[in-house]
């Protein structure tokens, strides 16, 4: 599998270094200056994809960013992508590629491509470096995410109303912060309306492979979740939700035509915004170092397509807990908060900054199970 | 209980799409073929039969256009790796990545579509029997149709003259020829009974298992029907005990988590794998028994 990947994406590669110097030969210039020249070379914009573009899912949400900032900067700009990028070796050759081939800011969606950008971002002092995920910068790259942990929460509330067995259940995909963080938000936003929530965990240790995730979540269901949500790429679990008689959510990408029934609402994430920021700050030449780190209040995150079956009482509940989220006045991780081992996370009324939240492997009170670690 | 008959049906519905690949592949291996195709044969199918389940509203039709397009997508193995005499290892490894970058870009009008087909099913009486109805009689039908091949292609292949003719070409392409046996065209045959089943398997997935068609979505799962042809030592039974096993083991592995069981996941995901090959290996370690049963031109080209 790992060889054929990596046949793929150097197939994709040499197509487009075909492709390119088939093109012409294009003068790179300085690009902080060109914003007075008549006629400015529009600045090329390089998009790095873990999974397809048509995953429905992670790398869909993406590419919608990706187009949404075409839209509006027209000929100013020049996007391109390489998708199904592995997060191994490979992300550094198509990452190095785009640098060669005269991008001048180039994204790297997932959270596996911090170390090859990190070393990448020396070599290219004149490439900025937007790193998507990931906690570790260079004076040319900066990292930008997304606070998916407050769609979650709101889904939760959801949740904790909608289970009758008071088990819900999550596929995960791969044992880092920012999907135990997730796990953490959804139980926590259930207990908040319904004590008794347990969550059951299931990891896969993929982003994507529908059948896998599939797999999981019968799995789970199996083991009496009754609801469920993902932190994975595709659509599955929302689909096995909908054949086994379950409720489910969209994650990522609205979801809702892939099971009408079972489909509770959808978190999704707009990267547009962020990607429109980036870009402005790139072509005005006010790019600099800093963390973006964008949720429901800068309208990176949502919880969408709130179901039919969502009575209407809780369907107030989760706007309202939307709104104050968009302003400021609720923040998820406040304490006091143990975890499920009987630490004490979080003191009373604590607030946990965004030091703490990048940090979480801990699961909370009523998540079952252990964090895989590294260890 | 319940949730013991739960796991064997999950386990039953996991091993399908790969005992119906590796059934085909054997059928394919044991005429001294190796196609290495069967990741791209299984996209293809895998897009065809979700267009056709789509626009004619029946799984049926969807699983037999994909069955349909496995096989006519392996004529093209056929033309150039028997026709023309390529490196069939190479050949199949061009049809996997053609495979893959031809699905993605047909299907890309089916992402985000859904199939609206009947995805409950029960064998009436049987299914009300406590226990066995929930693990054994509540499946879809291809459950049975894979074992049911198994079944037939195990007879067929030891019992009858036209499985004895495949493993003669497998094993002596000369002497087939010699005695008068249309060799390539067989290979043909089997090829393409092998590009049907992956075919059917690749639509199984997108039509019922996962019911949606989204690029890559087979993820590995003809790898892993070759290799347990292999493991299986081309034997049918052993390869159906073999994608049951790692389906079981898959199934089991989740269950665990959910059930809260503190081991690493990292190391779970391993254990298919792993169980797969360490019962497979014991089970056919007589090096004999392995020279018996290997078709002895396994990917030798030949040409009359």
């Amino acid at each position: 599998m790992w060889k054929l990947r990596r046949m793929l994406v150097l197939s994709a590669v040499m197509g487009a270094a075909l492709a390119l110097t088939g093109c012409g030969k294009e003068e790179p210039k300085p690009a902080a200056k060109a914003a007075e020249a008549p006629k400015p070379e529009p600045l090329k914009v390089a998009f790095a994809y873990v999974g397809p573009v048509g995953d429905g899912g992670w790398t869909f949400a993406h590419d919608l960013g990706r187009k949404e900032a075409e839209k509006e900067f027209g000929d100013r700009i020049k996007t391109s992508f390489v998708e199904n990028v592995p997060e191994s070796a490979d992300a550094e050759r198509v990452i190095r590629d785009m640098a060669t081939q005269g991008n001048k800011l180039i994204f790297g969606t997932t959270f596996g491509y911090m170390e090859p950008m990190l070393k990448l971002a020396p070599e290219f002092k004149d490439v900025k470096f937007e790193h998507a995920t990931g906690y570790k910068s260079a004076e040319n790259m900066r990292a930008y995410d997304v606070r998916a942990y407050e769609g979650a929460y709101v889904a939760g509330i959801i949740a904790g109303k909608m289970t009758k067995t008071n088990t819900l259940g999550f596929v995960a995909s791969i044992p880092i912060p920012e999907v135990v963080r997730n796990i953490n938000a959804f139980t926590l936003g259930a207990q908040s309306v319904n004590p008794k929530v347990k969550t059951k965990v299931v990891w896969i240790n993929k982003w994507f492979d529908p059948g896998k995730e599939s797999e999981a979540a019968t799995a789970l269901i199996n083991g009496g979740a009754d609801v469920l949500l993902q932190n994975t790429d595709s659509s599955a679990v929302l689909q096995t939700a909908e054949k086994m008689g379950k409720l489910a959510f969209g994650w990522d990408s609205d979801m809702t035509s892939y099971g009408p029934k079972a489909h509770l609402a959808s978190a999704i994430i707009n990267w547009a915004p962020y990607y429109k920021k980036a870009i402005k700050d790139a072509l005005s030449g006010t790019w600099k170092v800093e963390t973006n780190w964008w949720g429901m209040k800068e309208g990176a995150i949502d919880l969408v397509s709130i179901s039919d079956r969502v009575p209407a009482d809780l369907k107030k509940m989760a706007e309202d807990k939307k709104a104050e989220i968009k302003e400021g006045k609720f923040n998820v991780w406040t304490g006091p908060m143990t975890s499920n081992d009987g630490k004490e996370m979080l003191a009373k009324d604590a607030q946990g900054d965004d030091k703490f939240i990048a940090g979480i492997m801990f699961y909370v009170r009523g998540v079952e199970g252990k964090v895989p670690s590294n260890k | 209980m319940e949730q013991l008959a739960a796991l064997i049906a999950a386990t039953l519905s996991a091993g399908t799409p790969l005992l119906l690949a590796g059934i085909g592949l054997l059928i394919n291996e044991r005429s001294g073929v190796v196609n290495l195709g069967a990741e791209g044969m299984m996209l293809i199918a895998a897009a065809a039969g979700f267009a056709v389940g789509f626009h004619s509203g029946s799984a049926t039709a969807g699983l037999l256009a994909g069955a349909a397009a496995g096989a006519l997508f392996s004529l093209l193995f056929s033309a150039l790796a028997i026709g023309l005499v390529t490196n069939q290892y190479a050949t199949g490894l061009a049809l996997t990545l053609f495979g893959a970058g031809l699905s993605a870009f047909a299907g890309l009008a089916y992402v985000g579509k859904s199939v609206p087909f009947k995805t409950t099913f029960e064998i009436p009486g049987l299914a009300d029997i406590p226990f066995l109805g929930t693990a054994f009689f509540k499946l879809h039908p291809m459950v049975y149709l894979a074992l049911l091949l198994t079944g037939v292609v195990a007879w067929v292949l030891a019992r009858t003259r036209l499985g004895l003719t495949l493993r003669a070409v497998g094993e002596s392409p000369e002497s087939a020829h010699a005695i008068g046996f249309p060799v390539r065209g067989i290979r043909v045959g089997a090829v393409a009974f092998g590009g049907a089943c992956c075919g059917l398997a690749g639509a199984y997935l997108s039509l019922i298992y996962t019911p949606l068609w989204v690029e890559g979505m087979v993820a590995g799962r003809g790898w892993i029907a070759l290799a347990l042809v292999t493991f299986a030592t081309w034997r049918p039974w052993r390869v159906a005990l073999g994608a049951y096993l790692f389906g079981s083991v898959t199934m089991i592995q989740f269950a665990l988590q959910a059930e809260g069981i503190e081991i690493a996941s990292q190391l779970l995901s391993m254990l298919p794998y792993l169980a797969t090959i360490v019962v497979l290996a014991l089970i056919s370690r007589n090096p004999a028994f392995i020279r018996i049963n290997m078709p002895a031109s396994l990917g030798k080209p030949f040409h009359p």
